[in-house]
């Protein structure tokens, strides 16, 4: 057996917490990495899969430490070497691309500079060299206009441009490996398949090493070799990547596996007669929003909704699925009154709805309630989870004292949290838990109607799929209608009956359930269906370039 | 659009003229409020009804304050400052001394205290956590905490009682020779050092940590940059905004606040000349050092607000 190009040895990472104390956040993870091999690393957060990735550049973040054993590279050990050998190292011997090279881009620098910095800090050839160097990759990378793209500032070019630049920024130096962190997570699905195929040809001809970290299977089915599973810092399972998807043995990865395909819609069971008087509980009519002071025409200066129509009945679920900023979330909030439309109608069981939020009375708001994306910014950070749920208690339903306090338990049975939980304060809880938490508060109102806003996006895939599972229960026993924003085909099409698809504002297709993703008749809707990845290592070699997309 | 830079900087430029014109008002608005009345305190023990009547009306006192207010503000615009009441000399006279004095400290002060502050800002967050910064950090803390006429006190006893090295006033004038500049100015500019500097390393300091906080300066270390690079090419262009107003709030303090370290080592500036003003209900000479000091503070702040303006890449093209 030839000699590994890098291997990590019973490595073990502690962290230090606020208090002092020391954590082991890495416990004796040990893998080799052979020459021209993708391994992936995949978890979910807090396993403990960009710590160990980062080793192997010697690195760990402020706060924690390499406590035990050998990372080596090239047979030299990184843990035992000074940090300036270790500086030699990085850029040339082993590269790094960042989950958001939105933000791994210095602003004030212009991009060609920073890619080619590489170069000038290792001195490795003339500043002409590299960049020509720099303006091949570009090229090699599918990113267009390789000539001059280099003279621009992060802010002026899109997501996808961005990390294909981050990722010729770490080929400059012509490393040996390469680590990606998550480099395709912050990506729209069809901007994804450009950059991960220009990923996977520039290291495919180049034949180099890569650890690629990420919690997304399909996407490393696409990429990887091997496949490393990892939770609670440690390794659970390891093994080829094809083997892994056809007979993963452990349970956790059986369980990564499962979470991927969520429970096949079941269409909620009506009772015969609410069926007879169907009618819809939520009508959006004709909406124009946007930002921006109005201009001639009577339109705002960036029109995000144009035209916009929706339906909702009562048990039913609509979800709204599109890019980033195709104008979803802007649809929640016009809904919710948060944004007044310009024109058009919004009318809750039949009742025309003011546009503004501070118009609508009291019962109005009860009934509709909308829940954010980001858990962690929505609950305030200061108060109790009881504090959180009562406060709705108190402002629509007028409950007090042990009333509020015998339904605030009962909000928290509904949504699966110990009811022990209502003293602790939100940075105490999971993700998870301060998600269903956040969807409590929503259902303390007792809604008709629920706007949820990329709810389970920022959640892993286990942890998502718990939560969709929960909403699925709770409308079967409260009679809930979802509005269900998102951008994760998967998920919308476990929930709802009905989906809309947006781009740039406007409706493009109205599918119902069974006729996804197949029976999708736009060209676009075709390609945003086609570009969720499948759980198939030949999925993306198997697809068919797509002259006809607009490169953002 | 070609302009973007210079519309932002030339509206930051108006937001100033208009906030100069409402500090004019203010200023004029509040020397009215002084207790005292400036013609019984002119004529004295000699103050008759009539003489105080004649008097008012020779000094223009009868005509309604906001008359009052136009014709002053139209003076200040043209350059006149007005007549002092006090010994009838022309007030930009009285004021053009003095303020070249208060000026010549602030700029020694300057060249000294800026370079300093920056240097062991900066270093002090490259070293974040070392002994080097704990030992500055906690001198900032204990400097910051002492009064300055304490600090201005112990120069005095120091340096021109114990050790006879410096005079303990500072008197501009018999300045003939570079040696004799820096005895002269070096206690003042000592004191006011200590005041501005504890500032501006703090600022600096947690501005420059702040950047280093930023992804991208991860990236650069994982690009094998060395501290140094990560620190002076990364992460301090993007302080710049923090740090130019830090500087120019302190900067500011060199105006109006050094009437404490002016009083102490009877430095001749313009600060001292506003409180002996006060004392003689000169009201034009308090009103034009007013609008003076209020206008050099704007100044610093706008320009640290066009510096801000200027270093923000996104506006770049």
């Amino acid at each position: 057996m030839t000699k590994p190009l890098a291997e990590i040895q019973d490595l073990y990472v502690e962290a230090r917490t606020d208090s002092g104390r020391k954590v082991e956040i890495i416990k004796g993870v040990s893998f080799t990495i052979q020459e021209g091999e993708i391994v992936a690393l995949i978890g979910e957060s807090g396993s403990g899969k960009t710590t160990i990735a980062l080793t192997l550049m010697g690195y760990t973040r402020s706060g924690c430490s390499i406590a035990k054993g050998k990372v080596l590279l090239g047979g030299e050990d990184l843990v035992a070497m000074s940090e300036r050998d270790r500086q030699k190292l990085r850029g040339t011997d082993v590269a790094y691309v960042p989950q958001s090279a939105a933000a791994a881009f210095n602003p004030s620098y212009r991009l060609i500079d920073q890619v080619v910095e590489v170069v000038g800090i290792h001195k490795l050839m003339s500043k002409n060299e590299a960049r020509l160097k720099a303006i091949e990759l570009f090229r090699a990378l599918a990113l267009p206009d390789p000539e001059h793209i280099g003279d621009r500032y992060p802010h002026q070019v899109s997501g996808g441009q961005l990390q294909r630049l981050a990722a010729a920024m770490a080929l400059i130096g012509d490393p040996q490996l390469v680590i990606f962190d998550e480099p395709t997570t912050a990506l729209d699905v069809t901007t994804q398949i450009e950059v991960l195929r220009a990923f996977k040809s520039v290291m495919r001809k180049r034949k180099m090493a890569g650890v690629y970290v990420s919690h997304d299977l399909a996407v490393v089915a696409q990429i990887a070799d091997r496949i490393i599973v990892l939770k609670g810092g440690e390794i659970q399972e390891e093994g080829s990547t094809q083997r892994i998807l056809d007979s993963a043995q452990h349970p956790y990865t059986q369980e990564l596996l499962a979470a991927f395909q969520p429970a096949p819609f079941v269409p909620p069971q009506l009772v015969e007669t609410e069926v007879s008087i169907r009618r819809p509980v939520l009508e959006v009519t004709g909406i124009y929003a946007g930002y921006g002071p109005l201009q001639a025409d009577g339109l705002p200066l960036k029109t995000v909704l144009r035209n916009v129509s929706c339906k909702l009945e009562r048990g039913r679920n609509l979800g709204v699925i599109g890019e980033s900023g195709s104008g979803k979330s802007t649809l929640a909030r016009v809904i919710g009154g948060l944004l007044p439309a310009v024109r058009g109608h919004v009318q809750l069981n039949g009742r025309e709805l003011d546009p503004r939020v501070s118009g609508r009375s009291k019962e109005e708001l009860r009934r509709m309630q909308i829940v954010f994306q980001l858990a962690d910014t929505a609950l305030n950070p200061a108060r109790s989870v009881a504090d959180i749920l009562g406060r709705p208690l108190a402002f629509y339903h007028g409950q007090k004292g042990a009333e509020q306090e015998a339904r605030v338990n009962e909000l928290l049975d509904m949504v699966r949290l110990p009811r022990a939980l209502r003293h602790r304060m939100p940075n105490e809880l999971s993700g998870g838990q301060k998600q269903r938490v956040n969807f409590a508060r929503a259902l303390a109102a007792k809604p008709d109607i629920i706007l949820c806003d990329e709810i389970t996006s920022a959640l892993d895939t286990v942890v998502a799929a718990a939560i969709i599972d929960l909403l699925k229960d709770l409308q079967q026993e409260l009679g809930l209608s979802y509005v269900f924003i998102s951008h994760d085909l998967a998920t919308v099409q476990s929930i709802c009956d009905e989906v809309m698809v947006v781009q740039h504002g406007e409706t493009v297709e109205l599918l119902t359930n069974d006729q996804l993703p197949d029976g999708a008749r736009h060209p676009y809707s075709k390609l945003l269906f086609s570009s969720v990845p499948k759980l198939d290592t030949g999925w993306l070699d198997s697809l068919p370039a797509h002259p006809g997309n607009p490169d953002r | 659009m070609p302009g973007q830079i210079t519309l932002l900087v030339l509206g930051r430029l108006g937001v100033t003229l208009l906030t100069l014109l409402i500090v004019s008002f203010v200023v004029f608005g509040a020397t009215l409020l002084l207790p005292g009345d400036v013609v019984e305190i002119l004529l004295g023990q000699a103050a008759t009804p009539e003489a105080v009547a004649g008097l008012r009306e020779a000094m223009n006192l009868d005509s309604p304050a906001i008359v009052r207010y136009v014709q002053w503000l139209f003076g200040l615009i043209q350059g006149d400052f007005g007549m002092s009441y006090a010994n009838n000399m022309p007030v930009a006279d009285m004021i053009g001394g003095r303020l070249a004095n208060t000026l010549r400290l602030a700029a020694v002060t300057t060249a000294i205290a800026v370079p300093l502050a920056l240097f062991l800002g900066i270093t002090t967050a490259m070293f974040r956590g070392s002994l080097y910064d704990r030992i500055v950090t906690t001198l900032i803390v204990s400097i910051i905490s002492v009064p300055e006429f304490l600090i201005a006190t112990l120069a005095v006893l120091v340096f021109a009682v114990w050790l006879r090295w410096l005079p303990a006033l500072s008197l501009a004038n018999d300045v003939n020779s570079f040696g004799q500049l820096l005895k002269v100015f070096a206690m003042p500019v000592i004191t006011l050092s200590c005041v501005i500097s504890a500032q501006m390393i703090r600022m600096t300091r947690a501005a420059v940590i702040e950047a280093l906080k930023m992804p991208y300066v991860e990236m650069a270390l994982l690009k094998g940059a060395s501290r140094t690079r990560i620190v002076l090419h990364h992460a301090l262009p993007n302080a710049i905004g923090p740090i130019a107003n830090a500087v120019a709030l302190s900067l500011s303090y060199l105006l109006g606040g050094v009437i404490i370290v002016e009083t102490i080592f009877n430095y001749p500036g313009i600060a001292k000349l506003m409180v002996d003003a006060v004392s003689t209900r000169d009201l034009p000479l308090i009103q034009s050092c007013a609008m003076i000091f209020c206008f050099g503070f704007l100044l610093l702040i706008t320009i640290a607000d066009v510096i801000a303006i200027l270093s923000n890449p996104r506006l770049r093209r």
